[in-house]
């Protein structure tokens, strides 16, 4: 067992031309996730602009530089799946589908926001498109989740559900006890670890006791797998394996993904406690970077081709927050509803 | 008319839902095998299975949090805490999840979910063990909380809280699981909010729950010897809280008193005296009186305990003075 290091973290992940092949094989669907990875992207900037402007207040997650996991989730999902996840739920939102327009709405407090304006940035939830949350009281929705869960096993529904959290929730303690039924009870659930290697301000080596974190899945009786995010194909590819065998054998997944998140814990936080070439090594295996190189040297795609991309891309985010902009403020009588029926 | 225990008219309560709604199923410390730590579940899982009654590990966090999400998928679950007590460590779930889903997510989802265990102090457990909920509960918009104290009561309510589409926080007592009353055979169901006058009168009113209700009553009999005719009221529901009935017997007998179990410090008891001074205060003769737990961690030597309880003696004693007698 191996503690955390507590030097800089940045262990090198180059690419040979056969991984590249590997990862990004396909020109339609690399260019699908690329696109989907960028929408995100630009959300979060544009986001992270309104914010400071002043149109956007309380706590506001950046998910930038953790894109191909939500994307990857997507395209590893059914129709019915359920995604569960903490407070930095934006990227997962945008890539189950909810309208960019909805979700800067919320993000602003406005009436025609993903849940009205009565939730913001930390309690997303869009049940039609399979996003169940959007918890902010870290590890809380392990046991939710192990929950959804349940009822699919107890109704026979055949739907899986997949639980996202950070690895700055580990160690509390409704994560253990949702593991523990999950494994108990042969769950249909894949729990999934973003390791993004700081729990708000503080690293890894001060939050964990052992580097793999995957090794408590044995504990709760549960298979794992543990690698490092590089492309939205074999994130997919990995998780799709968990949710197959939680939907055909009702067996759960406990998953590490290690990945990097390039802007503080919220954007209150100006990381200052990371040094720059640490940032600046994780921001050269950035998976969306990658994925635009990988279109230009496997499959042809000049740059002038991805501008292209973002510029649709841009005004795509530009009209979210028109729209938020324009949008309402919530009725006052909103208030009182949905509080018992 | 049938007699019954509070825990059959409990366990009847399931049974029937259960038989009724195959969406509702229990789940808890030894609901199954064991039967129940109190017998409330006695003969369920040999009804309904392992399927439908669910013993859990102890991890009051993760049975309350995996009833929560099973019911905001449509299933409606019966969370069966050992004691009250014991929901302490699961409060983070009652409090932001089951509370807050449907508000938050406006409309999206809902809980419709039942939390139920016996409430409050038993007998010599300490302090640990000895303690009143439902201020901490009532405190929480989104959920209702009912507290029981006869198997009539029990029943009816608790059927009404496994239909309702809104978490219910259904509180009962390890002292009066055999506490008997009649019970009828045909099916019946009593709205959640409204109160029970357990005993009529015109000169005091004395409002009252849970474990309270035999404490009042005593007292009330005891009021009578001397002369005092008290009107006893059992709240049975703590939230929503029936205004109506409280107001309406305060203005008869323009006195009141509160005897109830649970710590004085901002506990039902104190939104009650609230409402009536909002609502009634024009009608006053006397300030409220209430009789409640000493404002101490429970003590577990018996003198001390006993100290501590609303006893029917501390009882009349709030009665009179609200009489001035």
């Amino acid at each position: 067992m191996t503690r955390p290091s507590k030097g800089p973290d940045f262990p090198p992940n180059e690419l040979t031309d056969e991984d590249l092949r590997r990862h990004f094989p396909d020109k339609d669907e690399a260019l699908r996730h690329y696109r989907e990875m960028l929408r995100i992207r630009r959300f979060e900037e544009s986001a992270a602009r309104a914010y400071t402007r002043g149109k956007i207040s309380g706590f506001l997650h950046l998910y930038i530089g953790q894109e191909a996991i939500a994307v990857a989730t997507k395209e590893a999902m059914r129709e019915g799946d359920r995604v569960v996840s903490a407070y930095r739920t934006h990227g997962f939102a945008l890539a189950l589908g909810c309208s960019p327009n909805a979700c800067m709405a919320e993000l602003q407090g406005k009436r025609d926001g993903l849940v009205g304006g009565l939730g913001g940035s930390m309690h997303f939830f869009d049940r039609a498109r399979g996003l169940w949350g959007g918890y902010a009281i870290v590890g809380n929705h392990i046991p939710i989740a192990a929950g959804h869960a349940f009822a699919s096993k107890y109704t026979g529904d055949g739907h899986v559900t997949v639980c996202f959290m950070g690895d700055g929730a580990v160690g509390i303690g409704p994560v253990h006890e949702g593991m523990t039924l999950s494994g108990l009870w042969d769950l249909p659930i894949v729990f999934v670890v973003e390791n993004n290697r700081y729990s708000m301000g503080t690293p890894l080596h001060r939050t964990i006791p052992v580097e793999d974190i995957t090794l408590r899945a044995a504990g709760y009786g549960m298979e794992h797998d543990r690698f490092r995010v590089t492309s939205v194909r074999e994130t997919q590819e990995r998780l799709a394996a968990a949710i197959q065998r939680a939907r055909e054998e009702s067996r759960p997944t406990l998953i590490e993904m290690i990945t990097y998140r390039f802007r503080g814990h919220s954007m209150s936080d100006p990381a200052k406690y990371r040094q720059k070439d640490e940032v600046s090594a994780w921001r050269k295996q950035d998976p969306l970077e990658r994925t635009g190189i990988a279109l230009g040297q496997l499959h042809g795609v000049t740059e002038q081709a991805l501008e292209a991309i973002d510029d649709e891309v841009v005004a795509e985010m530009n009209a979210a927050l028109e729209f938020a902009d324009h949008s309402p403020q919530p009725d006052p009588e909103v208030r009182f509803e949905n509080i018992t029926v | 008319m049938p007699v019954l225990q509070i825990r059959q008219a409990i366990r009847d309560a399931m049974r029937e839902e259960m038989e009724r709604d195959e969406r509702v199923f229990l789940m808890g410390e030894e609901v199954g095998h064991y039967n129940g730590a109190y017998k409330a579940s006695d003969g369920l899982l040999e009804q309904f299975g392992e399927r439908r009654v669910v013993d859990t590990p102890i991890v009051e966090t993760g049975f309350s949090g995996v009833g929560i999400g099973a019911a905001m998928c449509g299933l409606r679950p019966i969370i069966e805490f050992m004691t009250f007590n014991f929901s302490a460590v699961a409060f983070d779930q009652i409090l932001n999840n089951a509370a807050k889903i449907r508000h938050m997510t406006h409309g999206q989802f809902g809980v419709p979910i039942v939390f139920r265990g016996p409430n409050g102090a038993a007998h010599m457990l300490g302090s640990t063990h000895s303690q009143s909920f439902e201020p901490f509960y009532a405190h929480i918009p989104g959920l209702k909380v009912v507290a029981v104290a006869t198997p009539y009561d029990a029943k009816g309510l608790l059927k009404t809280a496994i239909r309702d589409d809104n978490p219910v926080v259904f509180l009962e007592s390890e002292l009066m699981y055999s506490v008997k009353g009649e019970v009828p055979d045909e099916e019946y169901l009593i709205p959640i909010g409204v109160a029970d006058i357990k005993r009529p009168g015109e000169q005091v009113t004395v409002i009252t729950w849970g474990q309270g209700v035999p404490v009042a009553l005593k007292a009330a009999e005891l009021a009578a010897e001397e002369g005092i005719d008290a009107e006893v009221i059992d709240l049975r529901s703590l939230r929503p809280l029936d205004d109506d009935a409280i107001i309406q017997s305060v203005k008869k007998t323009n006195r009141c008193a509160l005897v109830y179990h649970g710590w004085p410090y901002g506990g039902v008891g104190c939104e009650v005296a609230m409402r009536i001074q909002e609502l009634a205060f024009g009608y006053l003769d006397a300030p409220v009186a209430r009789v409640c737990y000493e404002d101490v961690p429970f003590p577990y030597a018996e003198n001390l305990e006993n100290l501590c309880l609303p006893s029917p003696e501390r009882a009349l004693a709030a009665i009179k003075k609200v009489c001035y007698r």
